[in-house]
């Protein structure tokens, strides 16, 4: 079979024969963190570009289309502007941490990384609490962002930093608690056994209406926990020029705006994974002629579909809502996300007791 | 009573914020329907909307002339000083003095394209073009001189 845990497996294989145990650990541990690196720069120019797609065909407009063919080749040629060009420091701002917050914001994200299932047998590291580690490393991402703020002694920055941490700090509580309803159904944190339960169907389907719920709410907990509009208030252009990252240009700024689109994809495939059975392909019942047909499609392909479906999800949330005031944008959380997704979390909890899903 | 109030709240905000996600479906499946023009390309098929205002300027006919009396309306009824009119005055064959333009001086970088001045024109001597690429490198080009040399106001324009 051709698959990307079949070749990870030969790769092993291969080390293990040519090198003893400690140096193949070592060059392992090279190869994944290389490849993080590749799917880094990877998803960046993806991400931008249909970013930047999907915002022109909502608009009526059509998008870069001038650089490479059909315009393919523009994100490339936006990283290079900005690899050239000066990455400056500010007189005023603290420099060591301000040089060190988008190296922050870019660790949270490969830290992110590890837990991930990318296709069947092939993920960095299936620890047993991996959905809690992605909520605990998640929320150090607002670190980065504080220390961008604060460092920049720059009153826009700080703004910025301050409102980013009343959101993402209260969002966490709602996002929390919805990835909760599927853990309280799997019996389980680990993400593998979380993949496994929807073997015979996702959970969207299975779990009725309180699944559907903590959905909905996982899904715009996780846009604002990732800033994006209608929640980006932490840059807001028109009123703070550009938040937190004002007085960061060239690579350092890049490295922001990309630890920001690998935010949403991670973000959105641990929705898949939740919610749309990660790389599981769509399996009802069990062991049927469409089960089986729908096993021939690789497992790699479901879980990119599916997770590419959640972040178009989240780019046509961006460019459809006005963004909230930070008075709206508290009250949405503290007042309607957070006490219908407790009810909600109850409700599973009866569910799963009772066992009402399928 | 408050309880109906907050389900009423949510459930009023999700079928919004529905009708808003359908609309912006429709435009982003419908991608077809292009707003914008792909300008230095399309330069030869280029369609103006019809209001579009690029500069002022003043018809002449085939015989040299326009409709310019030199009244000075459009100078008097520009926001932001872009007309200059200088006027001079005509013998007629008959040794009567009539007033008439001597430059019509218009100022493109100063212009706001309000259309005032069409509007104030008693005798519509001037109107406005769909010209928009103005770009040159010195800016006395921007300055023009709208009555063409030697041309003559048009018989019977009072």
């Amino acid at each position: 079979m051709w698959s990307l845990s079949h070749i990870a497996n030969e790769i092993h294989t291969w080390l293990s024969n040519t090198f003893n145990p400690t140096w193949t650990l070592v060059i392992e541990m090279v190869l994944a963190g290389v490849a993080v690196i590749g799917l880094f720069a990877a998803l960046g120019l993806v991400l931008v570009l249909m970013e930047r797609r999907v915002a022109a065909w909502i608009q009526i407009r059509l998008g870069p289309n001038r650089v490479g063919p059909l315009g393919l080749l523009q994100s490339l040629a936006d990283t290079l502007k900005l690899i050239v060009k000066e990455g400056l420091t500010p007189d005023g701002a603290d420099k060591v941490m301000f040089n060190v917050a988008p190296f922050i914001a870019m660790i949270v994200a490969m830290l992110l990384m590890a837990p991930i299932a990318f296709a069947k047998d092939f993920q960095l590291w299936d620890l047993n609490i991996g959905v809690l580690f992605v909520t605990a490393v998640s929320s150090i991402m607002v670190i980065s962002i504080l220390m961008a703020g604060w460092s920049s002694n720059n009153k826009y920055s700080l703004m910025g930093a301050m409102r980013s941490g009343a959101q993402i700090v209260s969002y966490e509580l709602s996002a929390g608690l919805s990835i909760m309803t599927i853990v309280v159904l799997t019996g389980s944190l680990q993400v593998s056994d979380i993949i496994h339960s929807q073997g015979n169907g996702w959970w969207i389907f299975k779990g009725h209406l309180p699944v559907w719920i903590a959905f909905i709410t996982f899904m715009i907990a996780v846009t604002a926990e990732t800033n994006r509009a209608p929640f980006d208030l932490a840059e807001a252009e028109s009123e703070l020029t550009a938040g937190f990252h004002t007085e960061y240009s060239g690579m350092k700024f890049a490295l922001f705006f990309l630890a920001e689109y690998i935010n949403v994809f991670i973000v959105c495939a641990i929705g898949a994974t939740l919610f749309l059975g990660g790389w599981m392909p769509l399996h009802f019942g069990s062991n049927n002629a469409f089960n089986d047909a729908m096993d021939y499609i690789p497992s790699s392909i479901w879980f990119f579909g599916k997770t590419f479906c959640l972040i178009f999800l989240i780019m046509w949330f961006r460019w459809t809502f006005p963004r909230l005031r930070i008075d709206q944008l508290l009250n949405l959380e503290w007042k309607y996300l957070l006490p219908i997704s407790m009810i909600n979390l109850l409700l599973t909890t009866a569910m799963a007791i009772l066992g009402w899903h399928f | 009573m408050f309880l109906t109030d907050y389900i009423k709240d949510v459930t009023g905000a999700v079928k919004s914020l529905a009708t808003g996600m359908k609309r912006t479906l429709y435009y982003f499946t419908h991608h077809k329907e292009i707003i914008t023009q792909e300008y230095p390309d399309n330069r030869d098929t280029l369609v103006l909307p019809e209001r579009f205002k690029g500069e002022v300027v003043m018809p002449h006919d085939e015989k040299n002339e326009h409709r310019c009396t030199g009244c000075t309306a459009c100078e008097l009824a520009c926001p932001n000083g872009t007309i200059k009119v200088i006027t001079k005055f005509d013998i007629s064959p008959e040794g009567k003095k009539k007033k008439a333009i001597d430059k019509l001086v218009y100022h493109l970088e100063l212009c706001t394209m309000c259309n005032l001045c069409v509007e104030a024109c008693p005798s519509d001597a001037i109107k406005m073009a769909q010209t928009f690429e103005h770009s040159v490198y010195d800016r006395k080009q921007l300055t023009k001189i709208l009555n063409h040399p030697g041309s003559k106001i048009m018989e019977g324009v009072e």
